[in-house]
C-alpha cells in the first residue's frame, strides 16, 4: 500500500509524461505505418513491383517499429526508470535467437524433404487442375 | 527519457521497489512477458511450418471478402478496418489511464466506456471473418484454399490461422471482461475511495499487449 501510494505521488509531479498530444501522435503514427502497409501490399498485388522477400522485409521493419511505438508509448515503458525497461528488454532478447534457430529449422528441413522425398516434391511442384479443385461447400451448407 | 527521480538514486539498498513502479503492475509486466513467449512460440512454430513448406496460399486472395459489399475484391480491407478499430481502442485505453491519474472519474468512466466498445467491435469483426471462412469451407483440418503457385495446399495454414487467431481472440475476450470489471468498479467508486485508479492502470498494460500481439498477427498472417 505504501509503495502504492508513493507511485502515485511522483507520478502526480510527473504528469506531463501522459500529455494527450503524445498519444495522439503515437496513434497517427500507427495509423500511417499500417495505411502505407496496406498499400505497398495492395500495390505488390496489383502489379508485383517487387520481389516479395525485400516487401517481407519492409512489412517485418515496420511490424517492429509499430511493436516499438506501442510499447514504449501506450503501455508507457519508455518514461519508466532504466532498471525496469532492462529487466523485460534483456529476456526479449531471447526472441532474435529463437525467430533465427527456428526459421533456419524450417528451410533446412524443406530443403532436406525436397532432396530425400522426391515424390513428395513432385507433388508439391503439380498444380491441381481447375476441374479438381476440391469442392469448398461443406453438406448442408448453401 | 526516463522518469524524473533524484540523481544517485540508490535503487538496490532496501526499502523501496528497485523498479520504481508497484509491485502489481510488476507482475502484470512479468505476466504480460510469459504471454509474449507463448504467443512467440505459436507465430514462430507458423513460421517453421510455413518456410519447411514449398508453397503457401496468397493472403490477398484468401482475405479479401468485406462484409455488405459481398464478393468484390479488396484485399485486405476488412482485416486493416480490425486493426484500426483495435489501435483506435487502445487510444482510448491510453485516455482513460491518463483520466485515472488525474482521478477524474468520470473522464475514466467515458474512455472505458469507449475502449469496451471498441473490444466488442473488433470481436465482431473476428466473428463475421472465422464465419466467412467456415462457409468457404475453411477450419481446423480443412483447407480450400489453392497454393499460389496453383498447387495443392494443405491444412498447415488452416490450423495455425484458427488456433493463433483464436488464441488472440480469446486474450481480446479477456480483455473486455477485464475492461468491463474495471468500468463497474469505477462507476462504483471503488477507486476513488482507494484515492488512486492503478487498477486500470494494469488493465491498461494487459490491453495493449493484446494490441501488440495482433500487430505481429496482423504481419505474418495477412502481409508476409
Amino acid at each position: 500500500m505504501d509503495s502504492a501510494t508513493a507511485v502515485q505521488h511522483t507520478q502526480h509531479s510527473d504528469k506531463h509524461s501522459f500529455d494527450t498530444r503524445i498519444i495522439w501522435r503515437t496513434f497517427w503514427v500507427l495509423t500511417a505505418i499500417t495505411v502505407f502497409e496496406l498499400f505497398i501490399a495492395i500495390l505488390y498485388y496489383e502489379t508485383d513491383f517487387l520481389p516479395k522477400h525485400i516487401l517481407n522485409g519492409v512489412f517485418i521493419i515496420m511490424t517492429l517499429a509499430k511493436a516499438f511505438f506501442i510499447i514504449a508509448e501506450f503501455m508507457h515503458l519508455r518514461h519508466e526508470i532504466k532498471n525496469m525497461i532492462m529487466v523485460l528488454a534483456v529476456p526479449a532478447l531471447l526472441f532474435i535467437w529463437f525467430v533465427i534457430a527456428f526459421m533456419g529449422d524450417g528451410v533446412s528441413y524443406r530443403h532436406l524433404r525436397n532432396r530425400y522425398d522426391r515424390y513428395q516434391y513432385e507433388q508439391s511442384k503439380t498444380p491441381v487442375k481447375k476441374a479438381e479443385k476440391p469442392e469448398a461447400k461443406k453438406p448442408g451448407v448453401e | 527519457m526516463a522518469q524524473a527521480v533524484p540523481a544517485g538514486q540508490k535503487w538496490w539498498s532496501g526499502g523501496k521497489s528497485p523498479f520504481h513502479v508497484e509491485y502489481g503492475k510488476l507482475m502484470m509486466w512479468f505476466f504480460l512477458m510469459s504471454d509474449a513467449f507463448t504467443f512467440g512460440a505459436l507465430l514462430i512454430s507458423y513460421g517453421t511450418i510455413r518456410m519447411s513448406s514449398n508453397a503457401w496460399p496468397n493472403p490477398n486472395e484468401v482475405f479479401k471478402t468485406f462484409p455488405i459489399i459481398g464478393e468484390m475484391p479488396v484485399p485486405l480491407a476488412f482485416v486493416s478496418l480490425m486493426t484500426f478499430i483495435l489501435i483506435m481502442s487502445s487510444v482510448t485505453m491510453v485516455l482513460a489511464v491518463g483520466a485515472g491519474h488525474n482521478n477524474d472519474r468520470k473522464a475514466v468512466l467515458k474512455w472505458l466506456f469507449w475502449t469496451i466498445i471498441g473490444g466488442l467491435a473488433f470481436l465482431s469483426c473476428q466473428a463475421w471473418e472465422w464465419t466467412h471462412l467456415h462457409m468457404e469451407g475453411a477450419w481446423w483440418g480443412r483447407n480450400p484454399f489453392m497454393n499460389i503457385d496453383g498447387t495443392q495446399s494443405s491444412s498447415n495454414f488452416t490450423n495455425f490461422f484458427f488456433t493463433i487467431t483464436g488464441f488472440h481472440g480469446f486474450h481480446v475476450f479477456s480483455g473486455v471482461i477485464v475492461n468491463i470489471i474495471m468500468f463497474i468498479m469505477t462507476w462504483k467508486g471503488t477507486f476513488e475511495r482507494k484515492g488512486h485508479y492503478l487498477m486500470i492502470e494494469k488493465a491498461g498494460l494487459y490491453w495493449h499487449f493484446v494490441d501488440l500481439v495482433w500487430v505481429f498477427v496482423f504481419t505474418c498472417f495477412y502481409l508476409l
